[in-house]
C-alpha cells in the first residue's frame, strides 16, 4: 500500500510538471496585455521613454525576458521554495491573495457539499429502489434538469426573484452597505446572509451529478446475486435496501466523495464571479482577465495539484473501503 | 442459431389459431417465421418506448427546426437593425411680446426719459396733448400704440411704439426715418414705404423687404433663436408670428430641406415669454423595445429582432455544440483505440498524456484565451473557430479514457480472438470490429458532451469571452442580463434564451439518457 501511493505520489509530480510546462508555454505565448497596457500608460506621460523603452524594462522587471524554458525552470525553482511571486493585479504576493480568498471558498465549498450530499443520496436511492415509478422518473428528470441547467441563468433568475422581486438578497457583494456598524456577530450573519443565494445556485447546479451517481450504483447493486440471495431468504424489503444494499453502495459514494475533497478549495469561478463574492474564484478570474501571469499561474498549478490529488484519494479510498479490491 | 430457430418455431405454433384444429406445421418458410428483431431495431424499440427520452427527442428536433428552419422563414437578418422614430422635443427659440412702449428720438432732438414718462401717463389719461416744464407737446396717433411725438410747433421729437421693428440682417441699421416710415406703413397698412431715397415692401405679417433682401420685421413679438446654430428664415417667422397672433398653440413647418417639424407654443407666465418648442421626429435604434406584432419577443439592445437573434444563436450553439464533440471524440477515439488495442507501452504513453491534458483546467485555460483574444481583437469569424478548436482538444481525454477501457475489455472476448485467428489486418480489426462495439457508448456521451459544451460556449459568451457579435449565441444573448436593469426590466432579452439553452441541453441529457438505457438492457429490472 505504501509503495502503491508512494509510486503514485512520484507519477503525479512528474503530470504536474508537465501540466506546469504546458500551462507555462500557453500563458507565456499569450500577448503579455497587462505589461503592455503598462508601458502604454508610463509611454504616455510627458517626457517619457518610448514605449518600447518601457516594454524592454517592464519584461525585465517582471522576469519575461528570458526564453520560455528558462523562464519555467526559473519558475519551478521559485514554486518549490514556496515562492510564486507577486500578483501583478492585486500587487501583493500571490500566496497573499490566495490566503485571504481561499478560506471563503473552502466555506462555501463545504456547506454546498453539505447539503448536496444530505439531499442527493437519499433522492438517488429512492429513485433507484422504486425505478420506473413516477417518483423516479420526477427525480430523473429533476435531476437532469439540475446538470443542464446553466450556472449564470439560474443564478438570474435567483436574482431576479430574490432580489428584485422580493427583495430578500443584494444582488452582489459578501457585505451589505452598514456591515462596518454591525457587530462581530452582526457581521456573520450579514456574511452568511449574502452566502445563501451563491451556495444555493452551487447546490441546485451540483446536486443532478451526485443524484445520478448515487442512483446508478445502487441499480447495480440491486441488480447483483447477493442481492438476489437476502431477498429469497425472505428479508424484508427494508432490510435488503439498508442494509444490504445500501452500504455496497457506499463504496462508489464514499469514493467519489472523497475524490471531490480537494475540490473544495477550488473555489467556485463561475458562481463566485456572478455573485462577486470575494472568494478564489473571482479574484482569479479578475487575475485571468486583467492578464496577470504569477497568479494565473499559481491558480491553474493549484487547480491541478487538486485534481491530482483528488484521483489518488479516489483511488486509494477505493482500495480501503472496498475489501473485495486489492492494489497489486 | 438452432435455439433461435427452435424459439421460432415454438412461438410459431403457440401463435397457430386453435380454430383451424391442424396440426402445427413445422416449416422454416418465410410466412411462418415471427420476426426478429435485429439488435438496432431492438435499440430503437427500447429507445422509442421511453417516454422521456422521446420528449427530449422532440425538443431536439423543435430547437433544430427552429435554429435552422427558423432562420430562414424569419423575414428578418441575424444583423439586421430596427429603428424607430422618436419625437424630440427641444426649445428652439423664444417670442416675448412687447408691451411697454418703446421710443426713438428724432436726431438732434431731446426726447429724453422724463418726456417718455409723461408721455405714458398722457396715453393712460387718454389725452393726446401734455406739456413738461413749460414745454407743450403733442402727440399724433397714426395707428394702434404707436405715436409720432411732436412739440406744439410741429418738430418732431420722437416715436413711441409698440411694435417693434428688428433687424434679421446684422448688417442692416434701421435708422430713424426708416423706423418712421416702416412703422406708419405698419400702422396704416400699407404695403410699401420709401426712406432715405430706398423703396421697401412690407407683408401682412410686418416682414420688411428690401428688394428681395429681408431686413427685419415688424411685430408685438420680439423673436429670438434659443439655439446658438439656429437661423429663423422668414418664412418661420411669418408663421410663428401668425400662430401668435390667432393665438394657436402650435404649428407646423417645412424647413428649407423639407423636413416638417411641428412647433409648440408654450406661454410662460412667469417671464411673459413664450418658448417654442421644435419636435423633431428623429430616427433611433429600435432598442429593448417590447414584444408586438412585427418583433414577437422584442429587440435587443442593438436594435435587433430577438426571435431572429435567437434562430441564429441556437445555430452557433448547436454547430459548435456538434464540431466541438466531433473533434473530441475524432481525436479521443484514435487515441483511445490505439492505447487500448496495443497495450504495453504505447498505452502507457498515451495514458500519461491522457492525465496530463485531464489535469490541466479547462474554464481557467478558455478565460485566459478568451481574454488574451479580447486584447488582440481577433476577428469574431476567427475567434468561433479558435473557441471551437480548443473546446475540443481540451475534452479529448475523457473520450480517450473511456474508449480505452471499453476495448480492453472488448480485447479478451472471444470474437477478436477469432479475428486474430483469420489474421485480419489490425488497421480492420480496430476500426471495424473493435470501434463499432464501442460506438453505442460513444454515441450516449456524445449525446450528454454536446450537452456540456453547449453549456460551456453559452458560459464563455456570457462572460463575454466566447461568440463575440455580431454573431448571436445564446450565451451572449443573456450577456445583456449583467446589467442590472435589463435584468429587472426586459425580462424578453434573456429569460427566452436561458429556456432555450435550457430545454436543449435537457434534451440531449434526455435523449443521452435514453440511449444508454436502450443500448445497455441489462439495466432493467
Amino acid at each position: 500500500m505504501k509503495k502503491y501511493i508512494l509510486k503514485r505520489l512520484l507519477l503525479s509530480i512528474v503530470i504536474l510538471f508537465f501540466v506546469t510546462l504546458i500551462i507555462y508555454t500557453l500563458i507565456r505565448c499569450l500577448p503579455t496585455s497587462y505589461i503592455e497596457n503598462i508601458a502604454r500608460q508610463k509611454s504616455m506621460q510627458p517626457g517619457s521613454k518610448s514605449f518600447e523603452e518601457w516594454m524592454e524594462q517592464l519584461s525585465a522587471m517582471y522576469n519575461l525576458d528570458t526564453g520560455i524554458l528558462t523562464g519555467f525552470f526559473r519558475w519551478w525553482g521559485q514554486m518549490l521554495r514556496g515562492n510564486f511571486g507577486d500578483s501583478w493585479v492585486y500587487t501583493i504576493p500571490v500566496t497573499e491573495e490566495f490566503n485571504k480568498t481561499i478560506w471563503l471558498s473552502f466555506v462555501m465549498g463545504l456547506i454546498t457539499m453539505f447539503f448536496e450530499i444530505i439531499i442527493a443520496v437519499p433522492l438517488g436511492i429512492i429513485s433507484a429502489t422504486k425505478q420506473y415509478s413516477k417518483t423516479d422518473y420526477t427525480i430523473s428528470v429533476i435531476a437532469l434538469a439540475g446538470i443542464s441547467l446553466p450556472t449564470f441563468f439560474f443564478a438570474s433568475l435567483l436574482k431576479l426573484l430574490f432580489s428584485v422581486k422580493l427583495g430578500w438578497f443584494d444582488l452582489f457583494g459578501l457585505v451589505g452597505r452598514n456591515y462596518e456598524q454591525l457587530d462581530s456577530f452582526g457581521q456573520f450573519m450579514d456574511k452568511a446572509h449574502h452566502l445563501v443565494l451563491p451556495c444555493v445556485t452551487l447546490i441546485v447546479i451540483s446536486i443532478g451529478g451526485l443524484m445520478r451517481y448515487t442512483r446508478t450504483n445502487m441499480l447495480e447493486v440491486l441488480n447483483s446475486d447477493y442481492i438476489r440471495t437476502a431477498r429469497a431468504k425472505g428479508l424484508s424489503e427494508r432490510k435488503v435496501v439498508f442494509h444490504h444494499a445500501f452500504r455496497n453502495t457506499l463504496i462508489p459514494l464514499v469514493t467519489i466523495i472523497g475524490g471531490s475533497l480537494p475540490g473544495l478549495f477550488s473555489g467556485a469561478l463561475i458562481t463566485e464571479t456572478l455573485y462577486a463574492i470575494p472568494g478564489i474564484g473571482y479574484a482569479s478570474y479578475k487575475a485571468m482577465v486583467g492578464g496577470d501571469i504569477p497568479f494565473s499561474m499559481f491558480y491553474l498549478t493549484f487547480l491541478a495539484i487538486l485534481t491530482l490529488l483528488g484521483n489518488l484519494i479516489a483511488d486509494i479510498l477505493y482500495a480501503v473501503v472496498d475489501p473485495r479490491v486489492r492494489i497489486s | 442459431m438452432s435455439d433461435e430457430i427452435r424459439k421460432d418455431v415454438q412461438e410459431a405454433a403457440e401463435t397457430a389459431e386453435p380454430a383451424e384444429n391442424k396440426e402445427p406445421q413445422y416449416s422454416l418458410n418465410d410466412d411462418r417465421r415471427v420476426k426478429v428483431l435485429s439488435p438496432g431495431a431492438m435499440v430503437a424499440k427500447r429507445f422509442f418506448r421511453n417516454r422521456i427520452a422521446m420528449v427530449g427527442l422532440v425538443i431536439l428536433i423543435f430547437m433544430f427546426a427552429f435554429s435552422f428552419i427558423g432562420g430562414i422563414i424569419s423575414p428578418y437578418k441575424q444583423d439586421q437593425r430596427f429603428y424607430r422614430t422618436d419625437s424630440l422635443s427641444k426649445e428652439y427659440c423664444s417670442a416675448i411680446e412687447n408691451k411697454e412702449f418703446r421710443y426713438a428720438q428724432a436726431p438732434d432732438q431731446d426726447f429724453s426719459s422724463i418726456i417718455q414718462a409723461q408721455m405714458v401717463l398722457a396715453t393712460q389719461q387718454g389725452v393726446t396733448e401734455f406739456s413738461f416744464k413749460g414745454v407743450d407737446y403733442v402727440m399724433e396717433p397714426v395707428g394702434d400704440d404707436f405715436y409720432i411725438v411732436k412739440l406744439a410747433n410741429g418738430t418732431e421729437i420722437g416715436l413711441a411704439f409698440k411694435n417693434v421693428f428688428s433687424e434679421s440682417d446684422p448688417s442692416f441699421k434701421a435708422d430713424y426715418e426708416f423706423l418712421r416710415e416702416a412703422l406708419t406703413a405698419d400702422a396704416t397698412g400699407e404695403s410699401s414705404f420709401t426712406a432715405n431715397g430706398e423703396s421697401y415692401s412690407l407683408d401682412e405679417n410686418g416682414i420688411v423687404m428690401q428688394g428681395s433682401r429681408e431686413v427685419g420685421y415688424i411685430s408685438r413679438y420680439v423673436v429670438q433663436p434659443l439655439m446658438s446654430d439656429v437661423f429663423l428664415t422668414r418664412d418661420f417667422k411669418e408663421q410663428l408670428l401668425e400662430a401668435l397672433e390667432t393665438g394657436d398653440n402650435d404649428f407646423f413647418f417645412k424647413d428649407p430641406d423639407g423636413v416638417e417639424s411641428e412647433y409648440k407654443i408654450e406661454y410662460n407666465a412667469a417671464s411673459q415669454k413664450y418658448t417654442i418648442k421644435q419636435s423633431r421626429e428623429s430616427q433611433v435604434y429600435d432598442t429593448y423595445a417590447s414584444p408586438s406584432k412585427e418583433h414577437w419577443l422584442g429587440t435587443d439592445r442593438n436594435g435587433m429582432d430577438m426571435l431572429t437573434r435567437l434562430m441564429y444563436g441556437g445555430r452557433v450553439s448547436l454547430i459548435i455544440g456538434f464540431i466541438v464533440e466531433f473533434i473530441a471524440n475524432f481525436i479521443g477515439v484514435i487515441m483511445g483505440g490505439i492505447s487500448g488495442y496495443f497495450g504495453g507501452w504505447v498505452d502507457m504513453l498515451i495514458m500519461r498524456i491522457v492525465d496530463i491534458f485531464y489535469c490541466i483546467p479547462s474554464t481557467p485555460i478558455l478565460i485566459i484565451l478568451g481574454a488574451a483574444m479580447d486584447a488582440q481583437m481577433v476577428d469574431p469569424t476567427v475567434r468561433m473557430v479558435y473557441l471551437m478548436l480548443i473546446l475540443g482538444f481540451l475534452s479529448w481525454p475523457g473520450v480517450a479514457r473511456m474508449i480505452r477501457g471499453q476495448i480492453l475489455s472488448l480485447r479478451e472476448q472471444e470474437f477478436m480472438v477469432a479475428t486474430e485467428a483469420t489474421g485480419i489486418k489490425v488497421s480492420r480489426r480496430i476500426f471495424r470490429h473493435l470501434v463499432p462495439n464501442v460506438i453505442p457508448l460513444l454515441i450516449v456521451s456524445a449525446s450528454m458532451g454536446i450537452g456540456g459544451t453547449i453549456i460551456m460556449e453559452a458560459t464563455l459568451s456570457f462572460l463575454g469571452l466566447g461568440v463575440k457579435f455580431p454573431f448571436a449565441s445564446w450565451g451572449n444573448i443573456i450577456n445583456d442580463v449583467n446589467n442590472t436593469f435589463v435584468l429587472t426590466n426586459y425580462w424578453f432579452i434573456w429569460i427566452p434564451a436561458g429556456v432555450l439553452l435550457l430545454g436543449t441541453v435537457l434534451a440531449f441529457n434526455l435523449v443521452g439518457d435514453g440511449l444508454r438505457d436502450a443500448f445497455d438492457p441489462r439495466m432493467k429490472r
